[in-house]
């Protein structure tokens, strides 16, 4: 497998997420979509870490690159739990004061 | 010659700050500041009856204009003599509009204004032409480059061309002279100092410092000449006519001015100079004369309604007649002489314009004298309360008369023509400023038999002309209107309606258009075409701020995938 | 096309199609149920990257932890009911046009990238294990783990007070 199958996948995925997000008014999926689009990225960041690894452990059998990108995906999962239980409340307190979640009907915005 | 500071300067280009003082200069300050101080004096009890805020915003003008006067002919270059060119500009709109509450009053101040612009837009280019032809204003440097200049240059004949334009305005020479007499709106001693004895001769004083120019430019100086002897010409015979005491010294300004221009025009720039002094001195006294009249009369200025005043205003009447004699051209007085050289190197260039000179001359005679008869012999016309008022004026106002005739009769003396058996002191004291054109002409002077028989022409058609103006006129002075060429020397050949006609009125009517067309549809479309799109764009981005998440973020994505375009395909 | 080759094209296809499943389905439960298959798609992807303890977090946080999450909320709130049809066609339009060409855009770029052709160590390689991960991170990244302590604080803090709003 090369690196470029991955990069498509992403990208994919990535695009998926984008038109989930404009298309659908569900303030929920456009939420899952986000998680898609995060998700996307962890993939690709996995990937470059393997990348990474095998032309370092080319030189070097004992090489630890591509670790740091691991953690950043681990961090990313992180952020993205935090942003989910915050984005969620919000979304509670919204339905229960207009008993909908679609994004549309947030427009004040414009006031 | 003093240098002050830089004024201006740029690249190669340097205009110093700087006064010049050589006997032509020297000449001018005399008269300006002599001819000024007892006008000073003389205002003090003219001007009394005003309040003291209007009487101090009287003499800060005047003051002004005095030290814009002494500007203009300190200058060391055509820079500087331009600031004081429009200082005395505006000093002079400032005195005209003075009672500015009267609305013609203003309008003749503002028509002078108008006039003299159009002067001193001649004067700004040529001094332009000056800067890109010579690469100087320097007198020093301008005069100089040009005296290696062929004759008829056609730089020179512009330059003068244009710097006659200047003159023309400044010193109300036909076509521009119809401000002079509106500017006797004025108070009086405002027309005696700027309007007759000063300002006017600015011209004068400028073309007479650019001599060299001229000399070699006869292209401009036969227009010049010509110039000059339609507008001396042209000026007396309206006054032939005007019945208003101050109108009819305007005019003779206006033709006095002729005469100089016309001396210039013929290259006898001594008696243009000579002229303009012996001018001022009786032009103020005149002036100042008449306005010692209006006093008495209570600000009466048309002279049917005089008469008689002679035992009056004894003071007055004497140095009147003495203003009056020198300006007719009697000998002896100051009058006779300047006029004499004029006239006398007129016949050497041209015997038409000679002719047509001494007519003027007689005209002058004759229109002077028929003021005088009219407003001081005969019987009293006025009205019996005014009779009654008749005063002698206070002797602020007569000590200067008294000097200024005196002047009037003496200052002939040091021109004295060698045909006279004098030695013209003048010409001596002037002549490092003239030599460069004095070399330049080789005018045959007229033999003396000849110059005797001029002078005899024209002083003994001067003295028939004012005793039969003074028989004419003292006894029954024209009352009624006259008829015929009268009429339309009384209306002052319809001059202003036709400058109305041809000049006023269709710039009126383009400007009514360009207010109704451009203005409306062009500047203000323009301007209300920006405001309504701008508001219209707003109206139609506005709709895009429609609160709606997702096409917010419709937007931004858009926006992303051009920016990766431009990116990735385009740099 | 030896196993993993077999095991990528099958998983990227199963991730892909229940991703646009996600998208496409009316009702946000089945939303949710897809979703939860892409995420355990992509934790085959980290098996076959010898990634397993991204692998093991990603199903536990993600579809074990968030999208239970998802799932509480929309059926205690009753939020599933499909959702009405959108008004706005073009909008709807604009958007799979706009998301599509962004992928063309990107595709063709990258298509032709000398740097595509690296390839990448499957299966192999220790990097991805928990021993070498936990050594990294209590070393190197101690103190972005302390704070992304506090940020869970903060987010739960903030949960809890938005909630117990209105």
């Amino acid at each position: 497998m090369t690196i470029n199958h991955y990069i498509f996948l992403s990208v994919a995925l990535f695009c998926i997420g984008i038109i989930g997000v404009l298309t659908r008014r569900n303030m929920i999926v456009i939420f899952m979509c986000v998680e898609l689009m995060l998700n996307a990225v962890n993939l690709l960041l996995v990937a470059f870490s393997k990348m990474h690894f095998l032309s370092a452990s080319a030189f070097d059998a004992a090489s630890k690159a591509g670790t740091d990108a691991q953690l950043f995906v681990f961090f990313v999962m992180v952020v993205a739990a935090a942003e989910v239980s915050v984005g969620l409340a919000i979304i509670v307190m919204m339905y229960r004061n207009t008993h909908s979640v679609d994004v549309n009907f947030l427009n004040r915005l414009k006031h | 010659m003093v240098q002050l500071f830089d004024f201006i300067s740029i690249g190669t280009l340097n205009i110093p700050f700087a006064f010049q003082v050589d006997q032509l200069s020297a000449i001018f300050m005399l008269i300006i500041t002599g001819v000024g101080f007892l006008i000073h004096v003389y205002s003090t009890s003219y001007m009394h009856e005003e309040a003291s805020d209007q009487y101090a915003r009287y003499f800060s003008f005047l003051n002004l204009f005095v030290f814009s006067m002494l500007l203009l002919v300190l200058g060391a270059n055509y820079l500087i003599m331009f600031i004081g060119w429009e200082g005395v500009g505006l000093c002079s709109y400032l005195l005209i509009g003075y009672w500015y509450k009267n609305k013609d009053f203003s309008t003749a101040g503002r028509k002078a204004f108008v006039m003299n612009r159009i002067g001193d837009f001649g004067f700004l280019l040529a001094v332009f032409w000056m800067i890109q032809h010579f690469g100087s204003l320097n007198f020093g440097d301008v005069l100089g480059k040009a005296a290696g200049m062929p004759l008829n240059d056609k730089v020179l004949v512009g330059i003068t061309l244009l710097l006659f334009l200047g003159a023309v305005g400044k010193s109300a020479q036909i076509p521009l002279y119809t401000w002079l007499p509106d500017a006797m709106a004025g108070p009086t001693p405002v027309s005696a100092l700027i309007h007759a004895a000063t300002m006017v001769t600015a011209g004068i004083y400028m073309i007479a410092r650019s001599n060299i120019l001229y000399t070699l430019a006869p292209v401009t100086q036969g227009v010049v000449a010509a110039i000059g002897l339609a507008t001396a010409i042209f000026a007396a015979s309206i006054a032939l006519k005007q019945n208003d005491i101050k109108k009819v010294l305007a005019y003779s300004t206006v033709s006095q001015l002729g005469y100089m221009f016309l001396g210039l025009g013929v290259g006898a720039y001594t008696g243009a100079v000579f002229h303009v002094m012996t001018h001022a001195f009786f032009k103020a006294l005149l002036f100042l004369g008449a306005g010692s009249v209006i006093h008495a009369m209570h600000h009466e200025q048309d002279i049917r309604k005089m008469g008689g005043l002679k035992k009056q205003l004894p003071v007055t009447h004497w140095t009147f007649l003495v203003a009056c004699l020198a300006i007719a051209g009697i000998p002896p007085l100051s009058g006779f002489f300047s006029k004499d050289e004029i006239l006398s190197a007129t016949f050497s260039v041209n015997k038409i314009y000679w002719v047509i000179g001494v007519l003027g001359a007689v005209l002058t005679a004759f229109y002077m004298f028929r003021l005088y008869a009219t407003t001081f012999l005969g019987k009293f016309r006025g009205t019996e309360e005014q009779e009654r008022h008749l005063h002698e004026s206070p002797r602020a106002m007569t000590v200067p008369l008294v000097v200024l005739a005196i002047l009037s009769a003496v200052a002939g003396f040091i021109g004295i023509p060698a045909v006279l058996g004098g030695t013209h002191q003048l010409e001596n004291f002037l002549s490092p400023v003239f030599a460069g054109s004095v070399a330049l002409q080789h005018a045959a002077h007229p033999d003396h038999t000849t110059e005797y028989l001029l002078m005899g022409i024209s002083a003994g058609l001067s003295v028939l002309v004012l005793l039969y103006a003074i028989t004419r006129f003292s006894k029954k002075p024209d009352m009624d209107s006259p008829g015929g060429l009268g009429k339309l020397l009384e209306n002052k050949w319809y001059v202003d309606e036709l400058y109305d006609m041809i000049v006023v009125k269709p710039l009126h009517r383009v400007s009514v258009l360009l207010n109704n067309v451009a203005e409306k549809m062009g500047i203000d479309g323009v301007v209300n075409g920006v405001g309504k799109f701008v508001s219209y764009g707003s109206r139609q981005l506005r709709l895009l701020q429609n609160g709606q998440v997702g096409v917010y973020i419709l937007i931004m994505v858009a926006a992303l995938l051009i920016l990766f375009i431009i990116q990735l395909f385009v740099l | 096309m030896g196993i993993t080759q077999l095991l990528f094209w099958l998983l990227t296809t199963l991730t892909l199609g229940s991703a646009l499943m996600v998208i496409f389905s009316k009702n946000p439960v089945y939303s949710i149920l897809w979703l939860i298959i892409t995420f355990f798609a992509i934790s085959g992807h980290y098996v076959l990257l010898n990634a397993q303890f991204l692998a093991i977090v990603n199903i536990i946080v993600y579809a074990g932890a968030i999208m239970v999450l998802f799932l509480f909320v929309v059926m205690l709130m009753n939020l599933n009911m499909p959702s009405s049809p959108l008004k706005n066609k073009w909008l709807m339009f604009a958007g799979v046009i706009s998301g599509g060409s962004l992928l063309l855009v990107l595709v063709a770029a990258l298509k032709d990238t000398e740097a595509m052709r690296n390839g990448i160590l499957m299966q192999t390689g220790d990097i991805g294990l928990i021993h070498n991960l936990g050594k990294v991170l209590f070393k190197d990244y101690i103190l972005p783990f302390e704070i992304s302590s506090v940020l869970f604080l903060s987010a739960m803090i903030g949960a809890v007070v938005i909630g117990k709003k209105a």
